[in-house]
């Protein structure tokens, strides 16, 4: 069972709160302090994916992030319920496309859209979650991202 | 000079020595991206083909922000520019490493050092 489940409408704005929000589960889920920046940018990726497929496959649909403490791990699912983009890549665990520096230097995919170039993306997500499994389903597109924890952290004391 | 404001990031711009000093402030992500893309249009529309943008007080970048720091660099080298970026900060410099975009652009730890590079280079 998910410990914190947030759905959003599918707006660049709220990709700001989902990332506060993934952050304090995370610290509150006992993940590294050092791993907090990480999870951080990771979930912010992949909800600017899932923000940029909903507003053109299915803008009224929200985008739903399940954060989960379990087994010494913290799981972030990011689920957008559309089709992804075409173009998008598939990668599985840090197998996420890097986009290396063409003989002009600049990137080949590294158009300038309106919401970046997709394979960065990606390649952000492999390089910082610790596991990371992306499927595609008739449903729409799954981002799985874990990370070490050392279980949820009791602070403060009773009034 | 402009300035730009909002909660999330904060833009502005001078010269110095000839070269466009871009100051970034804050977020840069989905959301607020498109207005550094903005920024950066206006000055190559202008003619500003030398910029560098100091990022020592940038927060948080991603994907987002580095594909429209690529579309600048792609803009101002069409004119013959260049778009040195200023960063010391490990956890924005990740990013640069991850994406391999730490040999596609300058990186300094300060705005004079940006500047006496691209002045030695040309």
């Amino acid at each position: 069972m998910a410990t914190v489940e947030v759905t959003f409408t599918p707006l660049p704005a709220h990709v700001r709160t989902a990332r506060l929000v993934a952050t304090a589960v995370a610290r509150r889920s006992g993940v590294a302090e050092s791993l907090l920046d990480e999870v951080r940018l990771a979930v912010g990726e992949a909800c600017s994916r899932a923000v940029e497929a909903h507003q053109l496959h299915c803008p009224a649909e929200p985008v739903r992030i399940a954060l989960t403490d379990q087994a010494g791990r913290f799981e972030i699912e990011v689920v957008n319920t559309s089709q992804a983009p075409a173009g998008s890549a598939q990668a599985g665990p840090g197998s996420a496309a890097r986009p290396g520096p063409t003989a002009a230097g600049v990137p080949a995919d590294a158009a300038d859209s309106a919401l970046g170039p997709p394979g960065f993306s990606l390649a952000v997500i492999a390089g910082l979650a610790d596991d990371v499994q992306i499927s595609e389903t008739a449903a729409g597109t799954s981002i799985r991202m874990s990370w070490p924890s050392s279980g949820p952290v009791v602070s403060g004391s009773p009034a | 000079m402009a300035l730009e404001e909002s909660v999330d990031l904060k833009l502005d711009h001078h010269t110095k020595d000839g070269i466009e000093i871009v100051e970034v402030e804050g977020e840069i992500d989905v959301y607020t991206a498109p207005r550094l893309r903005e920024l950066l249009i206006e000055l190559v529309n202008i003619g500003k083909y030398q910029l560098v943008v100091n990022m020592e007080k940038v927060e948080f970048l991603d994907s987002t922000g580095l594909g429209v720091l690529v579309g600048g660099l792609k803009r101002v080298r069409a004119h013959d520019g260049s778009l040195d970026l200023v960063c010391t900060q490990e956890r924005i410099l990740k990013i640069f490493r991850i994406t391999g975009l730490t040999k596609v652009f300058g990186i300094h730890g300060t705005v004079d050092e940006a500047i006496t590079n691209r002045k030695s280079e040309k």
